[in-house]
Order: structure tokens, then sequence, then C-alpha cells
């Protein structure tokens, strides 16, 4: 075996021949590629007109990387790659294993304890005001994505059923919320079961249409469904404000006895004599947020081993045996849509809650990809797998906010969130590239002989309708 | 009469640009059967191509022919697009043909999600607007006629010929129709089935650049966010006129262009889009794959 440790000087001038001829043509290409868009900058002068200039220090430094990257890659990381599968498909590890360890066997306690104690933690780390950020940015906005993420779950992960216009439904909740509590003034927990049935509502409208389309046909008309809607808010300006959006939204209150409105008697802050903050509200909201998203595993662990649930699965596996087995494939599918978009819905109303704000902006199609994405690099149907894809995709873009200290190294001008989505797509490719069937790539099947099995994600089909 | 004339001028004009977007869409979906989200953002690409060739070329020859100018522009556009489009295929998409459908989706909206902001760091976010290049106009009684509709028109009719004799008379068309048929059997029949996914990739960019090359000169900007739109309205397109169908594909998308010009002309500008979805949606209810497509056969 002293081959295996030692291949890579043996078959070095082949591999570094190729790499240097790969690195080239990379070069070139890469200059083909960024000589218009990279060399030359356009830009308005004093008088308006579009004029350029060039830059051809940025030119050459994307043409080296490119050149390098690929010499790189083909010279060392691939026989790397290569040895190790080589060396893995030898020893015959199989790829799901059972034996787990301490962490693996309680992930979901202690994740559930991290997740209860994040924001006192954060609040004894950096104080009330300092906590905003952290329980704000990364707390509350990962666990809509997660929630967000769950819910398509249901109709992706499990029904099988593309839907690229997710978040039609989020907008559905987060509108039925901002309107219903302006126009007559209900409380935040009696419209967020209402937000819920609504969206549930919309679901099943735009579910009868498409239940005879398929696969791609199907992709096309949710992302069409999305779209009108998003269409209609912005242009039906006398109910939802148009572009402008609905501002002034009511908080959340904690079940009516504290509110977090500044000027109200019973203010949360007020009534335990602490000092006026918003990061309450924020960590209040973190709690509810948190509770919807555990309802939400809870209702799609539970209806898994349901019959409704199996119906799913066994539809995503293959139609027609569920046709011939006399599965009702318009109620089965019809409650996957109205389900997933219940907790869309209630993502939304929480969304207005903790917004104040709610505009057509906010509902582009590039979330609902954004949302599809999370499910897939979570590898569909795995709860915990999404929860990381949203954690790693959602926070790494947040975190990008924070990186302060890049400005030092790029110079002055450099502002970081410019690059933010730039990174999240970079991301969507490397991760699909790199683990195409997701994170989490073995799946726990809810009916079993004997005793429970992962089985890789690989045996699980994606489902064609 | 003139009106509804005028209209429906506007609405060719427009489903031209379309349909050589939404060919490339088609040809994609029927070839390795993914939809390729990215595609609207080649276009996208196309467009500011040329638009940075105008530039220069306007700096350099300061009175270039309108005609060549946009030739060269054309050229340039579909070259770049090529390559960027080629280069696209090798790296995010061709490493997941075996795998799962939804993988090379999600790559796809990745490389979406990466060329416009791409552009919007390269090239600043604000729209770039390029002076008028074709100004002349025609009248025909009441209807106007504008000298950059009849070359959109036209470059399109000679576009779509040419790329018809390609894909029905030469070796190559063989090599993509048989690949469309059956990818492991045209590929024990000798065909080389990677380069001749490369080629539809590449002829699909190329066509997306004239389309981007027409929009930018019709509309006289281009900026970063132009991608998607345009991207989505080709695609609906394709899928109206039945994915995998290249008669279906220019079909899809001189509807959509005439949708789009008469709904706004007699109901509401705001509701185009509206009106063009909610028709996508109801044809499909009826006719569940498309106007020409195939109907899909059922195999257990």
């Amino acid at each position: 075996m002293t081959n295996a440790q030692s291949p890579a000087k043996e078959a070095a001038p082949g591999v570094m021949a190729q790499a240097v001829k790969e690195g080239l043509f990379a070069g070139i290409l890469a200059f083909g590629m960024f000589l218009l868009y990279v060399g030359i900058e356009t830009y308005q002068n004093i008088d308006n007109a579009l004029v350029w200039r060039t830059r051809w220090g940025l030119l050459a430094i994307f043409v080296a990387v490119s050149a390098i990257g690929r010499f790189l890659v083909v010279g060392f990381f691939k026989p790397r790659i290569d040895r190790r599968k080589l060396a893995k498909a030898k020893a015959g590890i199989p790829e799901v294993s059972d034996d787990k360890g301490f962490f693996h066997r309680n992930f979901l306690k202690i994740a559930m304890l991290a997740l209860v104690l994040y924001p006192p933690v954060v609040v004894s780390l950096y104080g009330v005001q300092g906590s905003l950020k952290f329980v704000d940015n990364f707390g509350i906005q990962i666990l809509i994505y997660v929630m967000l993420a769950w819910g398509l779950n249901v109709v992706v992960g499990l029904a099988g059923l593309l839907d690229l216009g997710y978040v039609a439904f989020y907008a559905v909740g987060a509108y039925s919320y901002a309107l219903l509590s302006q126009t007559f003034g209900l409380s935040f927990w009696v419209l967020l079961p209402m937000a819920g049935i609504l969206a549930a509502f919309w679901g099943i409208i735009l579910g009868f249409p498409v239940l005879r389309l398929r696969g791609d046909y199907l992709a096309i008309v949710t992302l069409a469904f999305g779209e009108i809607i998003r269409l209609v808010l912005m242009n039906w300006t006398e109910v939802t404000g148009g572009t402008a959006g609905i501002s002034g939204i009511a908080k959340a209150s904690i079940f009516g006895i504290w509110s977090f409105d500044v000027g109200a008697s019973n203010n949360f802050a007020r009534s335990f004599g602490l000092p006026m903050s918003s990061a309450y509200y924020k960590i209040f909201l973190f709690y509810v947020i948190l509770a919807l998203c555990l309802i939400t595993a809870y209702v799609t662990i539970k209806l898994r081993s349901m019959p409704i649930g199996r119906a799913w699965e066994a539809l995503r596996e293959d139609e027609i045996a569920c046709r011939s087995l006399g599965i009702d494939t318009v109620k089965t599918k019809l409650t996957a849509f109205a389900i997933g978009a219940m907790f869309g819905g209630f993502a939304g109303s929480f969304f207005a809650a903790r917004q104040g704000f709610v505009s057509p902006e906010s509902f582009v199609f590039l979330e609902s990809a954004v949302i599809l994405a999370i499910v897939v690099l979570g590898g569909m149907g795995s709860l915990t797998g999404i929860a990381v894809a949203a954690i790693v995709m959602v926070g790494g873009t947040e975190l990008l906010r924070e990186m302060e200290f890049l400005k030092h190294v790029f110079g002055e001008d450099f502002t970081p969130e410019l690059y933010r989505m730039l990174l999240f797509g970079l991301a969507m490719v490397a991760v699909m590239l790199f683990k195409p069937r997701g994170f989490v790539g073995s799946r726990q099947p809810t009916a079993f002989l004997k005793e429970r099995k992962s089985v890789s994600g690989s045996f699980t089909k994606e489902g064609h309708g | 009469m003139e009106y509804f004339i005028q209209q429906l001028l506007n609405g060719l004009t427009l489903g031209s640009i379309y349909g050589l977007v939404a060919i490339g869409y088609t040809m994609v979906y029927g070839i390795i059967g993914m939809i390729n989200f990215a595609h609207g953002d080649i276009f996208m690409l196309g467009g500011f191509a040329a638009l940075i060739v105008f530039l220069i070329l306007t700096s350099f020859i300061a009175g270039i022919p309108v005609a060549l100018a946009l030739l060269i522009m054309m050229v340039v556009a579909m070259l770049v697009t090529s390559l960027w489009n080629w280069t696209i295929e090798r790296v995010a998409y061709r490493p997941l043909r075996g795998s799962f459908r939804l993988a090379p989706l999600i790559t796809a909206i990745g490389m979406s999600i990466v060329l416009s902001n791409f552009i919007q760091v390269t090239q600043g976010p604000r729209n770039k607007p390029i002076p008028p290049l074709v100004n002349d106009v025609f009248h025909f009684g009441d209807v106007t006629v504008s000298l950059k509709q009849m070359v959109i028109v036209v470059v399109t009719a000679v576009l779509l010929t040419i790329f018809w004799y390609i894909v029905n008379k030469t070796p190559l068309g063989r090599a993509q129709r048989a690949t469309e048929q059956d990818r492991k059997m045209a590929a024990l029949l000798g065909v080389d089935v990677d380069r001749t996914i490369s080629i539809t990739f590449i002829m699909g960019a190329s066509l997306a650049a004239v389309a981007g090359t027409m929009y930018l000169m019709y509309y006289g900007v281009a900026s970063f966010a132009d991608g998607f739109i345009p991207g989505v309205k080709a695609f609906t397109a394709a899928v109206l006129g039945g994915i995998g169908s290249l008669p279906g594909a220019v079909l899809g998308g001189l509807l959509i262009g005439l949708i789009e010009s008469l709904w706004s002309a007699y109901f509401s500008i705001a509701y185009k889009d509206v009106a063009t979805f909610a028709i996508l949606a109801f044809v499909l209810i009826f006719k569940p794959t498309g106007i020409l497509g195939r109907p899909e056969v059922e195999k257990v």
C-alpha cells in the first residue's frame, strides 16, 4: 500500500502537465468572460452621459485567480479526493452508519437547550441593548427561514410537488395580519390562526387548477401564482397601499397581559421597572417563532406517521402506484398544499408583527428561491438538515453584514453587504456540487420492521408532479 | 382599427424578443430536462456586453454607421455570452447531470443570483442609459412603424430560419434531436452527447445575446436586474407553447408579447403581467402540456 501514500509523486508528471494545461485554458476562458464586465467599468459622468474606463488590474486578478485555482484543483485537490474515494470504496464503509456518538443521540435535547438559552446568554454577554442584533438578525431571521423551509418541505420534500411560488402564502399571511389588525383592531393571537387558515385556503385555491399538472409545468404555474399575488399587492393601492406597503402594524403582546407599545400603561418594561428597550420585544418574538417552529416540526413528524403523511410520501415515490392502490391523489395533493401554505401563513403573520411594516418588496421570487434552496440543500424531507441549511445559508449571509474588519483589508469603500447575495448564490452552487443530496443524506423511515434503520437519501425520490 | 394594428405591431416586436430567449429555455429543457433559470441572466449579460461594446465603439470611431455598430455589438455579445453559458454548463450543470432532478435546478437558480449580482457589483446598481441608436419611423396611414421594430422582427426572422435549418438539416441538429429523444441510445450510436449539450447551451446563449442586444436597442437602457422579468416571461412563453417544442417557443413568445401589449393598450398597464401569468395558468389547466407540446407518456 505504499502506492496509496504517494501516488501523487508517481503520477506527478502527467497530472502536472494536465494541471498546467487546464490552468492556462481556465485563464484564457476567464479573460474572455471577464474582459468586458470586469476589465471595463461603465459609469455616468457629470453630464449624465455613460462613459467607460479600464480596470486592467482587477481583470488581471480575476484571470490569475481562475488560472491558479483551476491549476490547484486539477493538480492537487482532485487526485487527493479521488484517492480518498478509492480508499473508502476499498475499505467498504457503508454510506450511512447507525452507531452514533453522545452528541448525535442527544442532538435534539442539546439543540433545544441551546435555543431556549440563547437569548439569556446573549443578554448576559452583550447587555440588553447589545443583544438586539444577535437575537433579531441571527435568531429570529434564521428561525423564520427554518419555519418557512419546514413548511415548504411538506409540499416539496414529502409530497414531491415542486412549488416555486411559496412566498405567496407568506405574503398572504403577512398581509392578512396587517390588514385585519388595522381594520378590525384584532390582536396577534386571534389573527395568527386566521392568517394560517387564510393561507391554507389560498393553498387549496391554487391547488385545484394545478392538480393535473406535473413536474415543471407545476413549477411554472406556482411561480406564476406567486408573481400574480405580488403584482396584485403592488397594484391594488386602495387596499394594500401599493409599493409603499402598510406601516405601523400593531405589535404582538404577551397574551394581552403585557404590551410592547411604548405608550401603553401595561408596557412590559414599565411593569417590571426595566429600562425602556426594543430588545424585550425581540426576545419575546424569538420565543414565539421558536414555539411556531416547534409546532411545525411536531405536526410534520406526526403527519409523517399518519395515513395522510404516508400517502404524501407514497405520492412522491410513485403516483401511478398510488392511484392503483386507491389513494385519493386529489385529496392528498390538496392537503399537502394547504398544510404547507398554512405554515407559510403563520410565518407571514409573524413577519408582519416583527417588522411592523409589509410591502411587496419582501415577497419577490428570490425569497421563494431561497426557501426552496434551503429545503433542497438540507436534503429534502430531513428536518434537521433543513435547519442546518437555514443556519448556514441565512446565518452566513447575515454574518457578512458584520464583517467590518474586511474594510481594513479591502479599503474604506468596501461594503460587504454588496457581496451578500453574490456569495449566497455561489454557496448554493458549491453546496449542490459537493453534496447533491443535501447536508443530511439519510432518512428515518416511519414504517419499519422490528427496528428503525436509517436509509441513504439516494433511495428516496424527489417526485415528478 | 389603426390603434389595434399599432398594438399588434408592438406586441410582435416584444414577442420576437421573448421568442428568441424562449428558444434557449426550451432547447435546454428538451435536451437535458432542466429549467435553466440562469438563462434570463444570460440574456441580461448579452445586453450589457452590447452596451459596453457600443460605448467603446463610439468613443474610438465617432461616426461609425449604426448598422455596422449593431452588427459588432451583436457578434461580440454572442461570443461573450456563449463563453459564459458554456462555462456555466461545465461547472454547475454537468457534474449534476446524473443526480436527482432538483439539483441542477438549484444550481441554476444559484447561477442566476450569481450573474445578476456579479453585474451589480462590477458595473454598479444604476440603470445604464444609452442614446437612441435607431430613430427613423415610417408612417403607413395612421400606423407608425419604427425602424428598430422592423430591425427586431427581421433579425428574429433571419435567425429563426438559420436556427431551423441547423436543427432540422445539419448533422449537428440530428445529433441534438437524437440526444433529446434518448441520450443513452444516442451515445451508443456514436453521438458525442457532452459536446452536443455544450453546443446547445452555446446556441441558446447566442440567441439570448441577440435578444439582449435588441432589447437594449429598443428600450435604450440596461440594468443588472433586467434578467429576471424578461427571463420569467420567456420561460412562460416556452411553457405556454409546450416546453421542448421549438416552434412552440416562438409561438408562445409571440403570444405573450401580443397579450402584454394588447392588455396594456385596452385594459391596464399595471396588470399586464398578471394577465400574462393568468392566461398561462388558464391554458395549462385545459392543455396541461402547452399548445404544441407532446402529451407526456406515463410509464410504470
